[in-house]
């Protein structure tokens, strides 16, 4: 097994299936969850209590260390290239670059806004009723920072190899 | 002016908007027009 093999080959693969992971539970939580949750709120009683308790923060925690996978694994499919890619020192990697950054921006939101944000919401560590309405509002609007961001992130990882980039930058 | 991250299609066209922003700017970046 070569060492390509392994970075370009299984490194790929392993990069997209922790970002399918990492991302397809941020559509999970923006495209379901919210409004689920609202909805269930405005029950009589409320009926929200099962998904705070047991599944949100089991999407949480695979959702926080597939973005740690997904972010590692880039790096490594990169290997000496990244800081032509993160400072746009060669021009095939300028796309490449672009997805890295817009990556990394998300990783920040899910580690220090998000992820500090939720723990209060869950009650997993203690918080006011205050300081619990000014924590849903951050992590609210750092997970849709991340669903927007998304979008130019996915775009600019399939248009950066080979004949994709071709086709889509000349 | 309500922000458009507080709806769910007004994030989705954000992001699509933005998508388009960066790849005039990554042609710019990469020398074309």
């Amino acid at each position: 097994m070569t060492m390509d093999f392994i970075q370009y080959g299984l490194g790929r693969w392993l990069h997209i299936m922790a970002g399918v992971l990492w991302v397809g539970l941020l559509y999970y939580f923006n495209f379901v969850q919210v409004d689920a949750l609202k909805k269930a709120a405005a029950d009589t009683p409320p009926t929200g209590a099962g998904i705070t308790k047991h599944v949100a923060p089991r999407a949480l925690l695979f959702f926080r260390w597939a973005a740690v996978a997904t972010v590692l694994l880039g790096f490594f499919i990169l290997g000496a290239k990244a800081d032509d890619a993160l400072l746009f020192k060669e021009r095939a990697y300028i796309p490449i670059g672009i997805g890295a950054w817009l990556g990394l921006i998300m990783i920040f939101n899910v580690w220090v806004l998000i992820w500090p944000n939720q723990k209060k919401i869950l009650g997993l560590v203690p918080a006011t009723d205050e300081e619990k309405n000014k924590a849903r509002r951050v992590a609210f609007l750092a997970s849709r920072t991340n669903t927007m961001l998304s979008i130019p992130m996915l775009f600019f990882m399939v248009a950066s190899g080979g004949i994709f980039r071709r086709a889509i930058f000349g | 002016m309500k922000n458009p991250l507080d709806s769910l299609w007004g994030t989705v066209i954000s992001g699509f908007a933005l998508t388009v922003v960066l790849y005039y700017l990554a042609r710019a970046m990469m020398g074309g027009a």
